[in-house]
């Protein structure tokens, strides 16, 4: 993929200790970020919005409605109409509501601070005292983004979970093809599904990560970042640069949705992965450039 | 590099430093390259040149098509579809006022969704196992729409909205669908005469061509990973918007892979229908069988008023534009082959049609609908012409209208010659 991360696997082949001191690293740079108050605010945040739907839901057909007034299309994320039948949707629901804002935003304000962060902070300078290296360190603050991606995402799901057992019916689950797919195997679907969600942030979260070594302000890092995701994915909605969308990091977001087709269609699921791959490898890469040659005042 | 490189940026001269500096960023701009000639290069390399298949002639082309009696198939198809204005839909023009799909009718109705396939680019799956069993879906953003028929049963199903359409399938359909055989692509024939697989689109050309109509071979094409043969259509009357038809051929079982019209305008393709992946295989049984979800709401056929003609006619396999026309009252066709042009004095119950008498709109309005149209006058007197990449209308001031894929002059001609 990228030579960055061949020459981080190279280091801890060749040396036992050096692999172990990534391993430290790593669960160092872990504890900080799930540590941190505002971490745990933003988890909170997310684990609240499934619920939030799942409540507006169920009040809205508790007099036997249908969701949305009957039929009328749009409105509210997909799936929407799928909840009161089966539990699972909230899921997928809670996933394609989170997925364009609230899921980035989370992993911009982590992403983004994870060097300027420490930089502000004044605490950067004794990080690389140690002899852990500067490419090694940002590959720790990296992966740990990268937890964090995943962790955000199974919180919004397992939350999501949680409240669609509690208030809607559980069962055989209609994929959007029309056709039925058992319970197991619609379980076994959100699963995937949130690790394609989860893999989605992958390529923002190296853009974050790139953003944060450029600064030394983590607030102006989050916001640069933030504020890129948003012009992006207002980008991706003018017909006009219709030619440019295929590689926007956010075009393919919601086609985790193709999951739930029968037979799943894999096309721009896979294209979605490709993409974010390659933002990764080349963000990361970036990130790696600048970070490993810049001076550390602070 | 050393794992405490920290350092580094201390030792050595400014200029080693400076270049090292500068040598780092080599690293991201090489992996953006390199992915960005890798998204270039594949599409490229994948499409290795045309194939090297035998030389037959048209005709054989033509009976490779007839005699192919592919039953089962599944594939992807991408439909684009570019006719220069969103609502208006059907190469043979036909002009449905529009709000007969809408109003109180279940979003799942077939008529009203399939309307959608006229404009933009779409993603359908089909599939079909013999004439009893068939599946279109247009695969939205996170919905489908799923059009199943199965041994006498319709089903549409929207997953969006969450509502189901259920149709018996019109007696004597089946053995129509047994009689023209070969794959059952036949119910995608839609209500509007938009025909959606390469196959019925390649059948509706085929069905046009005769004295008025060139058809060759153009070589050899790769649709969907299958050789195939370039059948190219031409009308040899001049005065139609249509340029050229393409249909590629599949050169071992005569299915019809990829439509392409093209209008004399140039630009790119109005129509351009093709498999990105097909499969000959037999298609699982359950992508058939459909029965409503938990929760959905069904409509039935009967129960929307007027609805089941059509629904019926969709499925009615063999679709013949004069018979859907028929529909409007004083229709009237002029002209044969690709210049035909369909005259309407008073169509029933669209009194919209009408060209709005001066002052019965406010001036905005009216300025409005001439800058949509062009005014054009001759003997029959003056109308207003409204323009499309394909399909061009004259209203005459007088209420008549005449629609056709044909050039403004050939309208013009059509309505002189009718007066």
């Amino acid at each position: 993929m990228s030579r960055a991360e061949t020459t981080v696997r190279r280091e801890d082949g060749a040396r036992g200790p050096g692999a172990l001191w990534t391993l430290g690293l790593l669960r160092s740079e872990l504890t900080l970020t799930f540590r941190r108050w505002r971490t745990l605010a933003l988890l909170a945040v997310l684990a609240a919005v499934p619920v939030l739907i799942g409540i507006a839901v169920k009040i809205e057909t508790s007099d036997g409605s249908p969701v949305g007034g009957g039929g009328a299309e749009g409105g509210g994320p997909a799936f929407l109409t799928q909840i009161t039948n089966n539990g699972l949707f909230l899921v997928f629901a809670a996933l394609a509501a989170t997925l364009p804002v609230f899921l980035p935003m989370a992993v911009g304000v982590v992403a983004g601070d994870a060097v300027a962060g420490e930089a502000n902070a004044g605490t950067l300078r004794y990080l690389l005292v140690a002899p852990a290296g500067r490419t090694r360190l940002l590959f720790a603050k990296y992966a740990s983004t990268l937890v964090f991606c995943l962790v955000a995402t199974l919180v919004v799901a397992v939350s999501a979970l949680a409240t669609g057992a509690l208030l809607f019916p559980l069962g055989e689950v209609t994929t959007i093809s029309g056709t039925r797919i058992g319970f197991g195997e619609g379980l076994l679907r959100a699963v995937l599904i949130a690790a394609v969600v989860a893999a989605s942030l992958i390529g923002l979260a190296a853009i974050g990560l790139f953003v944060s070594t450029l600064t030394h302000s983590g607030v102006a890092a989050m916001a640069t970042t933030v504020g890129l995701l948003i012009t992006v994915q207002i980008l991706d909605t003018i017909p006009q640069l219709s030619v440019i969308h295929p590689y926007l990091f956010p075009h393919y977001w919601l086609s985790f949705a193709d999951l739930l087709r029968q037979p799943v269609y894999w096309d721009e699921v896979l294209d979605n992965l490709t993409l974010q791959a390659v933002y990764a490898a080349v963000f990361g890469s970036a990130a790696w450039a600048r970070f490993t040659t810049k001076d550390i005042t602070a | 590099m050393a794992p405490n490189d920290s350092a580094q940026t201390t030792e050595g001269g400014d200029f080693t430093a400076g270049r090292r500096k500068a040598a780092r960023y080599i690293v991201p701009v090489a992996v953006a390259g390199v992915a960005a000639a890798t998204f270039g290069l594949v599409p490229a390399l994948a499409d290795s040149g045309d194939p090297d298949l035998p030389k037959i002639t048209a005709q054989q082309v033509i009976e490779k098509i007839a005699a192919s009696d592919t039953q089962q198939l599944s594939g992807t198809v991408k439909i684009t579809t570019d006719l220069g204005i969103p609502s208006l839909g059907g190469i043979t023009g036909s002009l449905a006022p529009k709000g007969e799909g809408d109003g109180e009718g279940s979003s799942a109705d077939p008529q009203a969704k399939l309307m959608e396939l006229a404009s933009g680019t779409h993603t359908l799956r089909v599939a079909a196992d013999g004439p009893d069993k068939q599946r279109v879906s247009i695969l939205d953003d996170a919905a489908e729409y799923s059009l199943i028929h199965n041994a006498g049963e319709v089903w549409a199903y929207d997953s969006a909205s969450n509502e189901a359409f259920h149709a018996e399938a019109p007696a004597g359909a089946k053995e129509s669908a047994k009689g023209s055989g070969k794959d059952a692509d036949q119910h995608e024939k839609l209500p509007e005469g938009v025909p959606t697989t390469p196959k019925a689109l390649a059948e509706e050309a085929l069905k046009a061509a005769d004295k008025t109509t060139s058809v060759t071979v153009d070589g050899t094409a790769q649709v969907a990973g299958r050789d195939a043969y370039q059948l190219l259509i031409k009308p040899k009357q001049s005065g139609s918007t249509i340029e050229s038809v393409r249909i590629a051929v599949d050169a071992e079982n005569g299915v019809p892979l990829k439509f392409t019209l093209a209008p004399t305008g140039g630009g790119k393709a109005a129509v351009d229908a093709g498999f990105t992946k097909v499969d000959f295989a037999k298609p699982a049984a359950d992508t058939f069988s459909f029965s409503p979800p938990k929760g959905a709401k069904v409509t039935e056929a009967d129960e929307q008023q007027g609805h089941e003609k059509e629904f019926g006619k969709e499925f009615g396999k063999e679709f013949k534009g004069e018979e859907d026309l028929k529909d409007f009252e004083g229709l009237n066709v002029v002209g044969e082959g690709w210049t035909t042009v369909a005259e309407i004095s008073s169509p029933g119950g669209a009194k919209d049609f009408k060209a709005p008498e001066k002052g019965e709109v406010p001036p905005e309005a009216e300025q409005f609908l001439d800058a949509l149209g062009d005014k054009v006058s001759g003997e029959f007197g003056s109308g207003t012409v409204f323009k499309t990449r394909l399909v061009n209308a004259l209203m005459t001031d007088d209420g008549k209208m005449y629609v056709g894929a044909v050039t403004q002059d050939a309208l013009v001609r059509a309505a002189n010659a009718a007066k």
